[in-house]
């Protein structure tokens, strides 16, 4: 069994009842990594594992070069350093906001406490809720309370157990953004479990795919969603993350141009204007069945993004009717989901330069 | 209308329910967080123990106490051993009587607020840095308020109450084990009507008091 001392391990195994969990996971040490999987897939498991809230677990977590659980040790939750944020907020009841929030940071030692009170209070738009009881929040503003509280406690590593989860649309609308913010502004490694797919594409810059109790698959986000060899359950995800930024707006149409590519040169899609501004960065998801090809620019197309690009790979996937078409375009890997009639009728192969024609385009 | 003698057993039944009350929850406390937070074999029957005195009538209490506590009973002897003397007949006679009546009445308040608890507050506080010892005083407890305070309303007026226990291993002896409940007794006993009124309806009253006291007070801390 080695451990990489630059990654966060946690080799985990437990056999509870019916249920057995065995995954092996190696996270990257900055960024969020997410647990991705259907309910019951144990992910759950292993985040309350990692936070040493699960004895039955037996296994070995060495975070940030710690060493919190092998055969031998078993270092107690309140001494791991470890963030957690459950799905139901769970404030403690008789404290008022302010209260709850000092919990975590009274107990912190001061060379330890690396987010200052104000800081959480203004990532997490919080600072007109302090005198209140938690009873008097909403469902929103308590789990925004919850994720500022594990917060000030300066952990090494956050765990978010399917925070959002319990939160109706709008709310979960209103605290994505937070947490997208809280990766980007804090250095703080994160790892989120959830069963939404939005959430993923938006937060994730590490997958981790799970099945009953078991990895089917982890890596860097954009190439774990591209997989061809995804089982079944997860095809329909099967996805291209791009990460590009705006370039220009067009007023006229309601569009805003995006720029991406890693190889001097830029491709470029269209999307309808989202308040842009001029130079943001914005992420996109295009789902591999969103993407057709054609062997000429066909120019009397409603289809306006148009890509340039060439066949890398053709990849049988879990259903025979489908071909997966991996494509460089800009330097950047594209991944469309054809048939494998049109495979036959367009006799494509690798090295051949087609059109990529994207016809939808999420933007996270 | 109280002459001495009354004013005396009103004053002994509170003295011996507010020592009762203030070892039951020293005691009780933490037997009802294990209870709370067991569910093995020996949680059970330590629990069905402790509810005895529930449905024992307290002559059956107080005779064994009389007898285990008498020159010849195993904690007779202890007591003996220890320098205390006997305890049969004597205030802390009837404080260990009453702790042990009483025991039910501050252990099952407090074992039901602990358990509504639940794991999860407990498991936030652990991954906030605090220590088990260090949730228990500053979670655990604030959360079961109400509890804490039925556990020691009911201790305090369930020990004013006890007639039969004190009858048996305290006797009658002015100033030391004669309580209200006894003194009404003697009253009735003696024809003296008018003073067990007086008693008694003090007696009602207070414990009115007692049950109102717990009903305003007793405000759960609302959950989320």
């Amino acid at each position: 069994m080695t451990v990489d001392l630059k990654l966060n391990n946690a080799i985990l195994s437990a056999q509870l009842g019916d249920f057995s969990l065995d995954v092996d996971l190696a996270l990257p040490a900055n960024g969020v990594s997410v647990l991705f999987g259907p309910s019951g897939c144990g992910k759950t498991t292993v985040l309350r594992a990692i936070a040493g809230l699960e004895p039955r677990v037996r296994g070995v977590v060495n975070i940030a070069g710690e060493l919190w659980q092998d055969e031998t040790i078993c270092v107690p939750p309140h001494l791991r350093g470890v963030g957690m944020v459950f799905q139901q907020p769970s404030l403690f009841a008789h404290l008022s906001v302010a209260k709850n929030l000092q919990f975590g940071l009274k107990r912190t030692p001061e060379s330890q406490r690396r987010v200052s009170y104000q800081q959480a209070l203004d990532l997490l738009g919080i600072a007109a809720l302090l005198s209140r009881k938690p009873a008097q929040l909403s469902g929103g503003e308590q789990q925004r309370v919850a994720i500022a509280r594990a917060l000030l406690a300066s952990p090494t590593l956050l765990l978010l157990d399917e925070p959002l989860a319990a939160l109706d649309a709008p709310r979960k609308a209103e605290l994505l953004p937070y947490l997208a913010q809280l990766n980007r502004e804090l250095n703080i490694p994160m790892v989120y479990v959830t069963h939404a797919m939005d959430e993923v594409s938006q937060l994730a810059d590490y997958l981790v795919l799970m099945s009953a109790g078991r990895v089917i698959a982890q890596g860097e986000l954009a190439s774990t969603l591209a997989r061809p060899d995804l089982p079944a359950q997860f095809a329909d995800e099967r996805s291209t993350i791009l990460d590009t930024r705006v370039v220009e707006l067009n007023a006229d149409f309601h569009l805003t141009r995006l720029a991406f590519g890693c190889d001097g040169s830029d491709g470029q899609l269209w999307v309808p204007s989202k308040q842009h501004q001029l130079g943001q960065t914005q992420r996109l998801r295009i789902m591999a069945r969103d993407i057709s090809i054609a062997t000429t620019d066909e120019t009397h197309s409603s289809i306006v993004n148009r890509l340039p690009a060439r066949i890398t790979a053709l990849l049988p996937t879990t259903h025979p009717a489908h071909v997966l078409v991996q494509m460089s375009a800009h330097g950047v890997t594209l991944t469309a989901q054809i048939t494998a009639l049109s495979q036959s009728r367009l006799q494509l192969a690798v090295g051949q330069a087609v059109w990529a024609q994207v016809k939808a385009v999420a933007l996270l | 209308m109280l002459n001495a003698d009354d004013l005396a057993a009103i004053y002994l039944t509170i003295k011996l329910a507010a020592t009762t009350t203030t070892i039951l929850l020293l005691l009780a406390t933490p037997l009802a967080w294990w209870l709370a937070r067991n569910q093995g074999w020996w949680a059970k029957v330590i629990g069905a123990v402790v509810t005895l005195p529930l449905v024992l009538p307290p002559t059956v209490i107080g005779f064994y106490l009389l007898i285990a506590l008498g020159p010849n009973g195993g904690l007779g002897q202890l007591t003996q051993a220890l320098g205390l003397g006997l305890l049969p007949f004597t205030f802390w006679g009837l404080v260990l009587a009453s702790i042990l009546y009483s025991l039910p009445f501050a252990v099952q308040p407090l074992q039901q607020a602990f358990a509504a608890i639940g794991a999860r507050p407990l498991e936030v506080a652990a991954t906030l840095r605090a220590s088990p010892r260090d949730t228990f005083f500053s979670v655990v407890l604030p959360l079961a308020r109400p509890g804490i305070i039925t556990a020691a309303v009911m201790s305090f007026a369930h020990t004013v109450g006890e007639f039969g226990v004190v009858l048996m291993i305290g006797g009658n002896i002015p100033h030391e084990t004669r309580v209200v409940s006894v003194q009404i007794y003697d009253h009735v006993e003696a024809l003296q009507y008018t003073q067990a009124h007086a008693l008694a309806l003090a007696m009602l009253v207070f414990s009115f008091i007692v049950l109102l006291a717990l009903h305003v007070l007793n405000k759960p801390v609302r959950s989320i």
